[in-house]
């Protein structure tokens, strides 16, 4: 069963702020969705291979050879803050990859 | 360095290497480093809504090559997004393969024999570059950061080895040999300074036979030394910790080579869920035997073979010449040694020479063409100094040797010449004279200089020295 | 109103021009577009331009396309150089994309004239254009009601006459469900019929872009143009357009057909009855109609919300005030990426990342994500085994007719219930057309559905054309 808790941390992850009540419709109508889904959930579907592409395509590349790239003018006329050719943004708090 | 008697260190180390294709990994946008920031940009790699990535084939080519290499199973390989936010990133999920790796299950023999295993080698993308404005100008403090997405999207290989390695220098010496093999391969230049090959240590500790201890991660190992340095510095930090009753948080650790610590950089949480899935934008690698075929045929010999065949003309050799070898089989120059050697030159000289004075962009000088030059020095027709003038020549334009030193006025000093210029020089300073003849051999150096000046570099050092040394009887 | 197809003609024969036919469609959405929200930016100057090229190309004798001088409405999912491009959202407002989808270029390069952006569901998020940031779009034939979503507004603009030809994208429904609301023809492709490079992907291993026309053949008309092989694509089929005007006329003799109980149980008996009665006409037309249940079809709606909003949660994350669209300031980068999505995304574009983010997470991928990867293999299992039984599939497109504002808004499940029928076929990547059919509540229209494996466009447009026909369409 989904919990309000759940759904803050599904929020936290996707970096969505919720109100209290906003926590509590969430919650109320994603559990409705996975209460539908449950059925997906329940069958026995041990060895079916999973799909994630419709068909089975391979091996499709691009040659190495450039293209050009993009106007840096028009590129940076899109950003929010631009500085010195580069795109801004506020401070970075201790995180990394 | 040496812990404690009955603890081992346990080390496996993540490599990445940006391979050297032109293009990015998924677009048409140029691999260049050092370029203006957001030049080499597009929809594609700026993860404009609406763009979609298509695989370069000279990525997965160069990733294979790798894989042979490492003797590891090329098998079929999905392409997984791995998901978190960072502004480096510019679609906040960065491609990669996840279960199913391009290359798996090789091994890797070290100089001294010991074989570490390789578990994975596999395709990703970079990220971007974020510079950090005010506060230190590092991450930690600053004010505002500006991203340059040049480097965003531009193929990488993840080489990660089995947790085999059990020292510093062992670490140190497979980083190396790894380096040594993206270089033979062509899929890098291999320069740790530029970035272009980064290495990531997990490190832990355990009192022999007991199991695995509890790892952490140390990041900005941007030299060799750096890297042993800190295996060291955070074996050292564990068993300390471990033996004073405390445990081993596992953290994320940010070497800091000026004070030779490593440093708390990100405690592992919980909420890191990258929410790994399958990349739906790209279809399934499934390289074909001949596809595997034509890669590995374009491999030629690999540094471990080329240097005990480069070590087996040259002989014994100190501490000093296996850099000069190290240098000579990563810019792929050994079988301009071997054909040197071959050719009558003494192996010594060959190395030096190979290792110290090709440095070009230029073509590739001959084998011929070396070994002609370093056998006129050997004749005394040329000097030390116009030997590497020549060689240098060489390097940038090619050419005949002989011509070179022709043209340039390199002409044999008769040592008639010699001998009168020298006589010349004494007459002209009897103080110093005097005293190189009462025993100063330092002096010795002074009369090659002036020797040296007097006939414009064209006399040989060891000649003028032979010729003192007769002088003084 | 004349066909895409006339109208080509008549512009390449000099019988009028690509300029008459742009003040046409021009006059014909000033005339209704503050009443029915179906534009969200109309291009005059640069449709003029392209008009202008035509019209030129034309008047030097030179080959024109097969398109020349048709106006076509764009859904606001397509990126088009230099013309803003939201999707519907505030989180993209003002953002005009520096190229064109590989469709408008397309598009251009047969003589089409672009005219505008239409409106959508937020993201393509919908059944109803109700999610739009910029307010609903009308119903054309009944404006209390909804025309379908999430394509409404490229519906929409066909249904009022405003151009002959629009461009939807369909997910799990989103060009066939708002074509039958609407009273017109859709089409979704084939995956990997038609490049998806420019369409702002809400679901990428389903997401099909498909046309919305008139009439079965216009259909066919524009598909032809967009259809084929694009490197820019990675899922893109290697093969060139296929020919689909040739076949229009091949009738169904000999065509079996199987009329699917899974696709039309649960539907109001006006739409059940319009399905009866084109079995019949397909039936008195030369096809063999089969009666078939296809149970694993059930699957589908459940596995699709939790693999869509999978895809979604990761596609949309890039939406983080870093580089283009809204920011809204925070004191650290973290902050601002989620002061600037909660600000930028609507309520269902929310509950959709949260439900994807949620299905991926660690602890759930397995009973939620991956375990709907297997229901996919086997609703294409399911499919292929039909496929080998019979040549099309029949069935509703979907349970009711236009349905009024509001009226599903407040329960996400029962809107998600529009895309019951429909959904199946993106999940095998398979192909289907929505074709007017008969009348239900309100005297509104009807659509029915035809599906086809893979590749079956031809066989599905000719099938599709003979219900027309019956209807006494041209």
């Amino acid at each position: 069963m989904l919990r309000r808790e759940d759904v803050a941390h599904v929020a936290r992850l996707a970096r969505l702020t919720l109100s209290d009540e906003e926590l509590d419709l969430f919650t109320d109508q994603l559990a409705q969705v996975l209460e539908h889904a449950s059925d997906v959930a329940a069958l026995d579907l041990e060895g079916v291979e999973a799909t994630a592409h419709p068909f089975g395509l391979v091996n499709v590349v691009r040659a190495d050879e450039p293209q050009p790239s993009l106007d840096r003018d028009e590129v940076l006329a899109m950003a929010p803050d631009v500085e010195d050719g580069r795109f801004a943004v506020p401070r970075i708090l201790g995180e990394d990859q | 360095m040496t812990l404690p008697d009955g603890w081992e260190m346990v080390v496996g180390l993540e490599v990445h290497t940006e391979l050297k294709t032109r293009t990015k990994m998924f677009c048409g946008c140029r691999n260049e480093f050092g370029a203006p920031p957001n030049t080499h940009v597009c929809p594609v790699c700026l993860g404009l809504p609406g763009s979609l990535p298509v695989l370069n084939e000279r990525a997965v080519e160069l990733a294979m090559a790798i894989g042979l290499a490492l003797h590891c199973t090329i098998a079929p390989s999905t392409f997984h997004r791995k998901n978190y936010f960072y502004p480096d990133m510019p679609k906040d999920f960065q491609i990669s393969q996840y279960d199913r790796p391009i290359n798996a299950n090789g091994y890797l023999d070290l100089i001294d024999h010991s074989r570490v295993g390789i578990e994975r080698a596999h395709l990703e993308e970079d990220t971007g570059k974020s510079t950090h404005l005010g506060g230190s100008g590092r991450l930690h403090g600053a004010d505002r950061s500006l991203v340059d997405y040049n480097r965003s999207g531009v193929p990488l290989v993840e080489i990660v080895s089995a947790p085999d390695i059990r020292s510093s220098a062992q670490a140190r010496a497979y980083a190396s040999e790894l380096r040594a093999i993206l270089i033979a391969t062509g899929a890098s230049d291999g320069r740790m300074e530029e970035g272009s090959m980064r290495v990531d240590a997990n490190v832990s500790v355990r009192r022999a036979g007991q199991p695995y201890g509890t790892r952490c991660e140390i990041k900005n190992l941007n030299s060799l030394r750096s890297l042993q340095r800190a295996i060291d510095y955070e074996a050292e930090r564990q068993v300390a910790l471990v033996e004073s009753g405390e445990v081993v948080r596992q953290e994320t650790r940010h070497w800091d080579e000026a004070r030779g610590v490593t440093a708390t950089m990100r405690v592992k949480e919980e909420a890191d869920d990258y929410r790994y899935f399958r990349e739906p934008d790209l279809v399934d690698l499934a390289p074909d035997a001949s596809w595997v075929q034509r890669v590995r045929s374009g491999l030629g010999p690999l540094p471990a073979e080329r240097r005990a065949a480069l070590l087996a003309r040259v002989g014994e050799v100190s501490e000093a010449q296996r850099d000069a070898v190290a240098t000579v089989i990563d810019a792929g120059r050994d079988e301009v040694v071997r054909g040197a050697i071959d050719r009558g030159v003494d192996p010594a000289l060959a190395l030096a020479r190979a290792a110290n004075e090709l440095e070009s962009e230029g073509p590739a000088v001959s084998v011929d063409a070396f070994a002609e030059t370093l056998l006129m020095e050997q004749r005394g027709e040329l000097s030390a100094t116009q030997s590497k003038a020549v060689l240098a020549a060489l390097a940038q334009e090619g050419g005949d040797p002989h011509a070179i030193a022709a043209q340039r006025g390199f002409e044999r000093l008769s040592s008639n010449s010699l001998g009168a210029t020298l006589d010349e020089v004494i007459d002209q300073h009897p103080d110093e004279w005097r005293r190189y003849r009462d025993g100063d051999d330092k002096l010795a150096q002074f009369f090659v200089g002036l020797v040296m000046k007097a006939t414009r570099g064209q006399a040989d050092g060891k000649a003028v020295i032979a010729e003192l040394a007769a002088r003084r009887g | 109103m004349r066909s895409a197809g006339e109208i080509a003609r008549d512009v390449r024969e000099g019988a009028s021009s690509a300029g008459r036919e742009l003040e046409i469609a021009l006059s014909a959405i000033r005339a209704r577009n503050d009443e029915l929200n179906v534009f969200l930016y109309v291009d005059e100057a640069g449709a003029r331009l392209a008009a202008q090229r035509v019209d030129e190309a034309v008047a030097r004798g030179e080959r024109t396309g097969p398109l020349a001088g048709v106006p076509v409405a764009l859904k606001d999912n397509l990126c088009q150089r230099g013309i803003p491009t939201t999707c519907s959202s505030r989180i993209l407002e003002g953002w005009r994309p520096p190229y064109n989808a590989t469709v408008i270029d397309r598009l251009v390069a047969a003589g089409a004239v672009p005219v505008g952006k239409t409106n959508l569901d937020e993201f393509a998020m919908g059944s109803s254009t109700e999610t739009s940031a910029f307010g609903p779009t009308r119903n054309p034939l009944d404006p209390t009601r909804v025309p379908g979503g999430s394509s409404g507004g490229s519906a929409a603009a066909v249904a009022a006459d405003m151009t002959p030809l629009a461009l939807g994208s369909d997910t799990g429904g989103s060009i066939r469900q708002p074509a039958a609301l609407c009273g017109i023809v859709g089409v979704k492709p084939t995956y990997g019929l038609v490049s998806r490079y420019g369409l702002i992907a809400f679901a990428s291993s389903l997401d099909q872009i498909g046309p919305l026309s008139r009439s079965v053949a216009d259909a066919a008309l524009l598909l032809e143009v967009i259809a084929g092989h694009d490197p820019r694509d990675s899922t893109s089929l290697p093969e060139p357009a296929p020919s689909l005007r040739d076949h229009l006329d091949d009738g169904v003799v000999g065509r079996r057909i199987g009329v699917v109980r899974e696709l039309i149980d649960g539907a109001d008996p006006e739409v059940v009855a319009s399905v009866d009665r084109a079995a019949e006409v397909l039936r008195a037309a030369g096809a063999e109609l089969v009666p078939l249940s296809i149970p694993e079809l059930r699957l589908g709606l459940s596995a699709y919300y939790l693999i869509a909003p999978a895809e979604a949660s990761s596609n949309l994350a890039r939406f983080d005030g870093v580089r283009y669209g809204l920011r809204v300031d925070a004191d650290d980068v973290a902050a601002m990426n989620e002061a600037t999505r909660t600000a930028g995304f609507g309520a269902e574009v929310k509950r959709r990342i949260m439900l994807g983010t949620y299905a991926l997470s660690a602890g759930y991928y397995d009973a939620y994500y991956g375990q709907a990867l297997k229901v996919r293999t086997q609703m294409i299992e399911a499919f292929r085994r039909a496929y080998r039984e019979v040549d099309l599939l029949l069935g509703a497109t979907t349970p009711t007719v236009a349905f009024p504002f509001g009226s599903k808004t407040a329960n996400p499940m029962s809107m998600y219930l529009s895309d019951v029928f429909t959904i199946p076929t993106n999940l095998a990547g398979e192909a289907a057309i929505s074709v007017p059919f008969g009348v239900g509540e309100g005297g509104l229209p009807v659509g029915v559905q035809l599906l086809g494996p893979g590749r079956s466009e031809a066989r599905l447009l000719a099938a599709g054309r003979v219900l027309e026909l019956a209807e006494g369409r041209p």
